[in-house]
């Protein structure tokens, strides 16, 4: 402070201000500034909306045809000939028939059907007919010929996925001057391919088994489906629920109701604090260290998946659930002990019940941002080429090699055949929608048994 | 109430600072003050008394338009501020305020320096060209708020390390600071201890010299010390105004009258 | 006896002891339950509990360590080199599992005995086509000690699943003895259960100290290896990276480093102002109802798995960077770049520091604005005057913690931040971080003993290092604000 020699309480005063009703040079300046800090907050929002929106948008328009296939529907009659060869009936004996016969079965059937039908394109040839038939069609009639023999020697109607790339035509991913660059396909077959869905042969339908198919190889997209990820995803939920609910609220309880204040609790609280902000990768190099590496557990397994889960939401899970707890007023407990309630008996009598809603919520929710964790699946080797559906829990299929939800996105991202995009965005939508299932679920239990003190 | 002390006031001003003429104000659909008349003169202490939830707050509230933030609120009627409908959709909220200033119930410093807080207002209504004119307008207005001799010497410290009494004068010198021709003082000793109030209400009567004064208050006691006149509010009407050794001794209401001698509060 | 048999006796064993605990302490006293100490059913809880708990206990400690026991007493049978070499031991306890689950399944499909398998001759019987039937394929002929290794490896399991069962139940039954014993008129079973129930608890909240320390020990003991290998001053300050699978590789972790850091700054010059301006908005601004709507769908972002985000950097982000700002500049023709990732990384990171900062702005107490507009301050004066600089240190914290979030991505960088290291100034170039170097070197064909692995033991060390100081910084500052309006 400079010495200012002291004003008098009374000396003049001037006017310091002009009418109301008019407006200063620096109120108008003032008030711009104010419009535009106003305008920049409403951007902010409408930018992060917007991505939200472009985001959702690009993901839909490139992930909602994954659910459709363009599907043959054409007779075929079941060589007995080709596929029980010593016409026992055996299916023993027929198992040893590969998916090679049935292909030629396929083909030769399609031929026929479409020269009966009058579907011709000049100069095409019987493999190109044949080729645009899925690789994955044998072995899906293969299957239903085993299961029942007595199909043999009959003619039966089959829907044959065609393969990628005359799919990925329908969809508008591949045009007529990619066909001519491409050796998987020719301009040929997608003539054929026009004429088949003017006469109703070929049709786009739902496609039930990108949903329940296990993946597929880089060379058939259309076969791959998301049915091993799925239930990956389901037996890696269902044991981190199992695992997570009790030990989470043993400890929010610990901490919250009997903990000492002393070292070792504050040493607890800020461990778990800290252990919620540690990159998730970091558990993932935790599972491969300890669980695969130490203690011998196989990789790629729901099992492994889950304890790495657990460790990583139980910090979260700890956080809501001690809030939850927090939230039932003292006065209850005050009652409780006042009749003569042990602490123990007060806390599973009263509070536990009161912060139920609260626990179970805050643990969905933990649950759903795991069911979409990544980075430390691909550590512990769930990223791994998985065909075989694990088995039923109680036959140890936690122990079986599955994939999961994100990992599967990410997966088929990474291969080369743009087919996989729209996979790897149908995924996506799938686990969105498993996702708002989830977080549906906590809102409805708040809102539902919600109490406000 | 017999050890009240009315000290007899000439009240020489005659000229209307604030008109306020059938004032109704809603939260919502509750209608919290009903048809308010009232004249409040220059250079006077005026006291809003009566029972909690009277509407004499709210009241005090109109009067530089901090209603406007409560997004529920809305005022009918007529509020002149010298002449000038403050209430006119002309009018810049922000304006009025530097005008009408506010002292509020409990001391809220804002967690900055002595300096800066009152420093503050000055600066955003650009009332100054240099820091030595700023310089010059913080140490007369903490003068005025008969703080000066506390916290000279530790300007840079923060304003929330004060005590109770010493923050409300801070908040006074703030709000001085903007040299406003009207003060609105909300129960602006409910939160302090009885020494604390006796320092705070000697500073208000010194202010009468500059501004015109209203507060708001819970103890009729405080009113009777420091005001002029006084305002009696009950269930959102203005049952009396007067003089305040008027209201005190011979109200002309049964209303004041029951709440004077402390039947109804 | 298989694990879940067990698991179910002595489940049942302990609702078993819950009534006859019950029914000893009622008889005690002759049916009046007044007489007792506690309620009858603590007796119950306390011979349940101390039937059920020890048995599990040692049940899971068993599976633990059985497995690394039986392991290292095969590899001893291999012999001192196979021993020391860490590849060729796993690779025969791999062929030993393979074979004697192949075994197993023999012996369940043809109804053998255990004579009959332990007469079977790895040199007489075909023993690899026998396994075909059974559907486990085996590479080559059976290396007959292989054989023999995998027929003792059965033993040692069978053995040890058999000892396991007998000290489980045996755990079980003395549990549940002891505790009946101790039943009367007079026993506190109530204090005996609580204390009990305690314990259990604080086991739970030690499990989040357990979870720091396997994190510590599995980074440190692979770390200390890989210095071991690979110098650590040229690991630390080298500026080249490149591994090589026949050894020579250059480890250095400053590109790494550089890319990581390079692409946070630009996800954080994205997230900090729109953030920040979002919860001004969402908090000061805007309307209850606009705010009952922008809040939770803004918040939505932070719902959607980060493989999301990866995918739009990907598809979407990437190729548009390329086509529209990259290509026309001249600036390269990468889709993958740091921009790409960090755009994706920062909008990821909006919800986070809006959320916080929306919390911060909250607990700013009213009586503050009160003042600023009292003065005649504007909203926008207030905000920035008064809201925004009481609740700095809060938004600071949150600023930490998102930048610690933006360090420690892994799947957008994967996705849509590029392979190749490298130490350069252009953002459109694709540049690489210490997370997607971790999931490379740790994916696919992987070695335990050899640098190019755990190396990311390492990068995971140097993450979890710089993370957490960041953590305990940003979590330091936000206690230290909240203590300040409590």
């Amino acid at each position: 402070m400079t010495d200012i020699s002291p004003t008098s309480a009374d000396a003049p005063k001037p006017k310091a201000h002009g009418s109301l009703l008019e407006a200063t040079p620096l109120m108008k300046r003032r008030n711009a500034a104010e419009k535009r800090f106003h305008a920049y907050g409403i951007a902010a929002i409408v930018v992060a909306l917007l991505t939200l929106t472009v985001m959702l948008f690009t993901i839909i328009r490139d992930g909602h045809s994954a659910f459709y296939q363009a599907t043959m529907t054409f007779p075929v009659t079941i060589d007995a000939a080709v596929v029980d060869k010593t016409g026992s009936g055996d299916v023993a004996e027929m198992s040893k028939v590969t998916t090679i016969g049935y292909a030629r079965i396929l083909g030769e059937s399609l031929v026929k059907y479409l020269a009966d039908e009058g579907l011709v394109v000049e100069g095409m040839t019987d493999k190109e007919i044949t080729d645009m038939i899925s690789k994955d069609a044998p072995a899906r009639l293969r299957d239903r010929v085993l299961a029942d023999p007595s199909l043999v020697g009959q003619t039966v109607t089959v829907d044959a996925f065609t393969g990628g790339r005359v799919d990925g035509y329908f969809k508008g991913r591949v045009t007529r001057e990619i066909a001519e660059r491409d050796s998987n396909v020719t301009v040929t077959q997608l003539d054929m391919a026009d004429l088949m869905e003017e006469a109703g042969v070929l049709r786009s339908k739902f496609n039930w088994s990108f949903i329940t198919a296990p993946d597929a190889s880089d060379l058939r997209p259309e076969a791959a489906g998301l049915g091993v990820a799925l239930l990956g995803t389901l037996y890696m939920m269902l044991l981190t629920f199992i695992f997570t609910l009790p030990i989470g609220v043993a400890a929010s309880i610990y901490l919250e109701e009997f903990a000492p204040k002393n070292r070792l609790t504050d040493l607890i609280e800020v461990n778990i604090s800290n252990l919620a902000a540690v990159p998730s990768i970091v558990y993932g190099i935790l599972g491969l260290a300890i669980f695969i590496n130490f203690a011998g557990l196989p990789s790629s397994a729901p099992l492994v998946g889950a304890l790495v889960l657990t460790l990583m939401t139980l910090p979260t899970i700890i956080i809501a659930t001690r809030a939850a707890i927090r939230a039932v007023p003292p006065s209850i407990r005050d009652a409780a002990l006042g009749v003569g309630a042990s602490k123990m008996q007060t806390v599973v009598h009263h509070v536990l019940p009161l912060a139920a809603p609260g626990i179970l919520t805050g643990t969905i929710l933990g649950l759903a941002s795991a069911a979409g964790e990544t980075g430390p699946l691909l550590l512990i080797g769930m990223v791994a080429f998985v065909t075989n559906y694990p088995a039923s829990p109680l036959d140890g299929g936690f122990l079986d090699p599955a994939s999961a939800l994100p990992v599967q996105v990410y997966s088929w991202a990474s291969r080369s055949d743009p087919a996989f995009i729209e996979r790897s965005s149908g995924a996506i939508i799938v686990l969105l929608i498993f996702l708002f299932f989830m977080n549906a679920l906590a809102i409805v239990l708040r809102r539902r048994f919600e109490r406000r003190w | 109430m017999n050890d009240m002390r009315i000290v007899e006031r000439d009240v020489d001003i005659t000229e209307n600072k604030i008109t306020a003429r059938g004032v109704q104000v809603y939260y919502g659909t509750n209608h919290a003050l009903k048809d308010v008349d009232v004249d409040i003169l220059d250079k006077t202490v005026t006291a809003f008394i009566g029972p909690s939830g009277c509407g004499k707050s709210t009241f005090l509230r109109c009067l530089n338009r901090m209603n406007d933030t409560v997004a529920s609120a809305r005022v009918e009627g007529k509020i002149l501020l010298e002449g000038e409908d403050i209430y006119d959709p002309k009018v810049d909220p922000v304006q009025l305020r530097a005008k009408v200033g506010m002292v509020f119930q409990k001391p809220n410093p804002f967690p900055k320096s002595i300096y800066d807080n009152v420093a503050y207002g000055p600066k955003i209504h650009g009332l100054t060209r240099n820091k030595a004119e700023l310089d010059e307008i913080v140490e007369k207005s903490l003068r005025r708020a008969a703080i000066w001799n506390e916290v000279k010497d530790r300007l840079d410290a923060s304003g929330t390390g004060l005590s109770g009494g010493q923050q409300q004068r801070l908040c006074i010198a703030r709000a001085v600071a903007t040299n406003p021709e009207v003060l609105l003082m909300d129960e602006p000793c409910s939160a302090l201890d009885p020494i604390a109030t006796a320092q705070v209400e000697e500073l208000i009567d010194e202010l009468r010299a500059e501004y015109s004064v209203v507060i708001v208050t819970h103890s009729m006691q405080q009113a009777a010390r420091v005001s002029q006149k006084t305002a009696f509010f009950h269930l959102g009407h203005l049952v009396e105004y007067g003089e305040t050794g008027q209201i005190f001794t011979n109200p002309q209401d049964p209303r004041t009258e029951s709440y004077i001698t402390g039947r109804i509060g | 006896m298989s694990v879940g048999i067990l698991t179910l006796i002595v489940l049942a064993l302990a609702v078993v002891g819950f009534f006859v605990g019950r029914s000893r302490a009622m008889s005690s006293v002759g049916g009046d339950a007044r007489k007792l100490h506690s309620l009858p059913g603590y007796y119950g809880q306390t011979v349940s509990l101390f039937t059920a708990v020890p048995a599990f206990a040692l049940m899971a400690l068993w599976l633990f360590v059985q497995p690394m026991v039986i392991d290292a007493r095969i590899v001893g049978q291999l012999g001192p080199q196979i021993a020391e070499d860490a590849t060729a031991s796993k690779l025969a306890m791999e062929d030993v599992s393979r074979i004697a689950s192949g075994l197993d399944a023999l012996q369940a499909a043809r109804g053998m005995t255990n004579e009959e398998m332990r007469d079977m001759r790895a040199d007489f019987s075909d023993i690899r086509g026998r396994l075909a039937e059974v559907g486990v394929a085996l590479g080559s002929e059976v290396n007959p000690q292989i054989f023999e290794m995998a027929k003792d490896y059965r033993i040692m399991q069978a053995r040890g699943a058999m000892m396991m069962s007998v000290l489980v139940l045996a755990a079980a039954a003395a549990g549940f003895v002891v505790a009946l014993r101790r039943i009367h008129g007079e026993f506190r079973a109530r204090n005996v259960s609580e204390t009990f129930v305690r314990w259990l608890l604080i086991a739970s909240a030690g499990v989040a100290i357990l979870t720091t320390i396997g994190i510590v020990m599995s980074l440190m003991s692979e770390t200390i290896r890989f210095f071991g290998m690979y110098p650590i001053a040229d690991f630390f300050l080298g500026f080249t990276w490149n591994p090589q699978f026949r050894g020579g590789s250059d480890l250095g972790l400053i590109p790494l480093l550089w890319g990581t850091l390079y692409i946070s700054f630009v996800s954080m010059v994205v997230a900090v102002p729109i953030g920040i301006f979002a919860a001004i908005y969402t908090a000061e601004y805007a309307p209850p109802k606009v705010r009952a709507v922008v809040k939770p769908v803004i918040e939505l972002i932070a719902g959607i798995p980060t493989v999301v985000f990866g995918l739009f950097a990907l598809v979407t982000v990437g190729p548009f960077l390329r086509d529209y700002i990259a290509m026309p500049l001249g600036l390269g023709n990468s889709g993958s770049s740091v921009m790409t990732a960090g755009l994706v990384i920062g909008v990821l990171n909006i919800p986070f520091i809006s959320s916080l900062t929306d919390d911060i702005i909250n607990a700013v107490p009213q009586s503050m604005r009160d003042g600023s507009y009292g003065l005649g301050a504007t909203k926008s004066e207030t905000i920035r005057k008064v809201v925004l600089p009481a609740a700095l240190p809060g938004i600071v914290g949150a600023i930490l913690l998102a930048a610690s979030r933006a360090i420690g991505e892994t799947m957008i960088v994967t996705m849509g931040a590029g392979a190749a290291a490298k130490l350069g100034l252009n953002p459109f170039e694709a540049m690489t971080t210490i997370t997607v170097k971790i999931v490379s070197q740790l994916t696919g064909d992987i070695a335990f003993d050899a640098p190019e692995t755990l190396v990311a033991f390492a990068l995971g060390m140097t993450l979890f290092v710089i993370t957490l100081c960041l953590n305990i910084f940003a979590l330091w500052i936000v206690r230290k604000y909240r203590e300040q309006y409590e």
